[in-house]
């Protein structure tokens, strides 16, 4: 760490200057590790309990409905405009070397692989993550948590786990829409702007994209869907102080996810589309 | 000062060297306490004295650092989560701050523990439905009350909602927070007599923390007072306002000057 051409005297006080950065880092990585051991811990123990009965069927349809039908319009709109940016950017693209039949490809593939699992991810992080967060963590500083123990109830079970499994079942639901939805949005630029056949843009479509192409975005979107989730109940479950600790853990919940879906989305991608 | 009485019998729940700090900071520092079959004991104490913190520690909400605490003479920090469960299920909650479910209709609110409970003891949907319209009349509720939705509810209303709902399942063991707090005094009689009637008729065991002298001598057979993470006092309740200790005089009286300093109010 030290400079052999510093004074003997300037030693320590640099050498503690410059070690300074270093702990910082090195506190920041161990808290990171033990948060995301935290973390797993609290995912694990949320998923076995949806081994053990009871399973609260309630809570896991209002959730479910939460994450797939109350999110629907938002999703759909980004969904359709990100279809049509898309054909529009690769037109003036790919016009510069009259390669404009690669459009329907594009469209579909973007959509399909990234774009819908992506940001409809981005999207319920910021609607159904945040609302989820702030439930929890209103229940937590209001003692309501608490009281769920005493009442013979595990809260971990009735609160955690029937979210969980609603954002890992009902984001791959949205993203099907998602995905119909983008590509509409891309033919319906390519036909009624760009001039191309409907019926050659179909076709282009479906000769493109691959099954496992669907399949590797809906897996994704599951993945999203339980990042979402874990994410606005963990932070929720350990609110603290009052409406501010609520406000701050509802913050963390939507930045944590949206940052961890692009993350992951990084990381399955490497592994699936990349060979 | 009081130690723990000595009477005859197994006491209902029996406190020893009770011990958890948050930090540096001591909260409880070695309580022994004994609430005896059928008895109602109340701890007094300032903010923030580690008054709920005692309540949450014999609830199993959180883990002490050290000490025992038996409930019929099992130690229950040593049982299994399934025992522990069990032992929970005996014991009835009313929480300072109500802490009524408020994405749930009173009604379900009321009858929460009865719908919970595993299979072959839990009730059907409509059978505690009834169950708790007729517990919304014991704490002087209209049945009708039970389709409201919480935040419908006065203060007053929701302690007795938080009431009904400790003793729906008509537990054995009784825990009130600070019952009175955030009412009126003419409210606050009306919920210590509630208190006192439900005990009563359940033939309960109750443990009551409070800073509330009118409701403490109301409430209580027994007294004890939580000064800097001990128990520094035990009696008779009735004798809470002439104890003879000066932390107790002082805290009673609500007297400024005494030993008592102003650190206990941080
Ligand atoms: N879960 C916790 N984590 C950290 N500190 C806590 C926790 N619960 C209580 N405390 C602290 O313990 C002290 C006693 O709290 P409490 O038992 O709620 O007081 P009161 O006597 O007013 O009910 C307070 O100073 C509080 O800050
Ligand atoms: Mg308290």
């Amino acid at each position: 760490m030290t400079d052999p051409e510093v004074a003997e005297a300037d030693r320590p006080t640099l050498a503690v200057r410059a070690a300074a950065p270093v702990s910082a880092l090195g506190r920041l990585v161990l808290d990171t590790v033990g948060g995301a051991g935290r973390l797993a811990l609290f995912a694990l123990n949320g998923l076995s309990h949806l081994l053990r009965p009871p399973f609260y069927w309630r809570n896991f349809l209002s959730a479910f409905f939460e994450f797939a039908f109350y999110s629907l319009p938002v999703v759909a709109l980004t969904a359709i405009f990100s279809g049509m940016v898309i054909a529009l950017q690769s037109y003036t693209g790919f016009s510069r070397f009259n390669a404009q039949s690669a459009i329907a490809d594009i469209v579909v593939l973007s959509v399909v692989r990234e774009l819908g699992p992506v940001l409809a991810g981005l999207m319920v992080a910021g609607r159904v993550g945040a609302a989820m967060a702030a439930e929890i963590g209103t229940m937590r500083v209001t003692d309501q948590v608490d009281a769920l123990g005493t009442l013979s109830t595990n809260p971990m079970k009735y609160l955690v786990a029937p979210r969980l499994l609603a954002g890992l079942l009902a984001l791959p639901l949205l993203v099907v829409v998602a995905d119909i939805l983008g590509v509409m949005g891309g033919f319906i630029v390519s036909v009624v702007k760009l001039g191309f056949s409907p019926a050659a843009y179909v076709a282009n479509t479906f000769s493109f994209v691959q099954p496992m192409d669907v399949i590797v975005g809906l897996a994704k979107a599951g993945a999203f869907g339980f990042l979402i989730a874990l994410m606005g109940c963990y932070n929720g479950y350990h609110s603290r102080g009052g409406a501010q600790g609520v406000g701050a853990s509802t913050t963390s919940a939507v930045v944590a996810a949206s940052i961890l879906i692009l993350c992951f989305d990084y990381v399955l991608t490497e592994m699936f589309f990349s060979r | 000062m009081n130690g723990p009485t000595t009477r005859i019998g197994v006491p209902k729940i029996r406190i020893r060297g009770l011990s958890k700090s948050f930090g540096p900071k001591r909260v409880l520092d070695g309580i022994d306490l004994d609430v005896h079959p059928g008895t109602s004991t109340v701890v007094i104490g300032g903010s923030g004295s580690g008054k709920s913190v005692l309540l949450r520690c014999i609830l199993g909400l959180i883990e002490p650092d050290a000490g025992t605490i038996e409930i019929d003479g099992v130690d229950v920090l040593a049982q299994g989560r399934r025992d522990q469960e069990a032992t929970r299920e005996r014991i009835g909650m009313l929480f300072q701050n109500g802490a009524l479910f408020d994405s749930l209709p009173v009604w379900e609110n009321v009858a929460f523990g009865l719908l919970a409970r595993r299979k072959g003891r839990r009730m059907s949907r409509t059978a505690a439905r009834q169950r708790a319209g007729q517990v919304l009349t014991q704490v002087g509720l209209d049945p009708s009350v039970g389709n409201l939705q919480p935040s419908e509810l006065s203060g007053g209303m929701q302690k007795r909602v938080g009431l009904a709902r400790a003793i729906a399942a008509q537990p054995e063991i009784l825990f009130f927070d600070e019952p009175t707090t955030g009412l009126d005094p003419i409210m606050g009689a009306v919920i210590d007599g509630l208190i006192v009637d439900c005990v009563k008729r359940l033939g309960s065991t109750a443990l009551a923390i409070t800073h509330d002298m009118a409701s403490a001598t109301r409430i209580g057979d027994r007294a004890a007072m939580l000064y800097q993470g001990r128990l520094v006092w035990q009696g008779e309740a009735a004798s809470l306002l002439h104890s003879g200790n000066p932390l107790v005089d002082q805290f009673t009286h609500g007297r400024r000057e005494g030993p008592i300093g102003m650190e206990l109010r941080r």
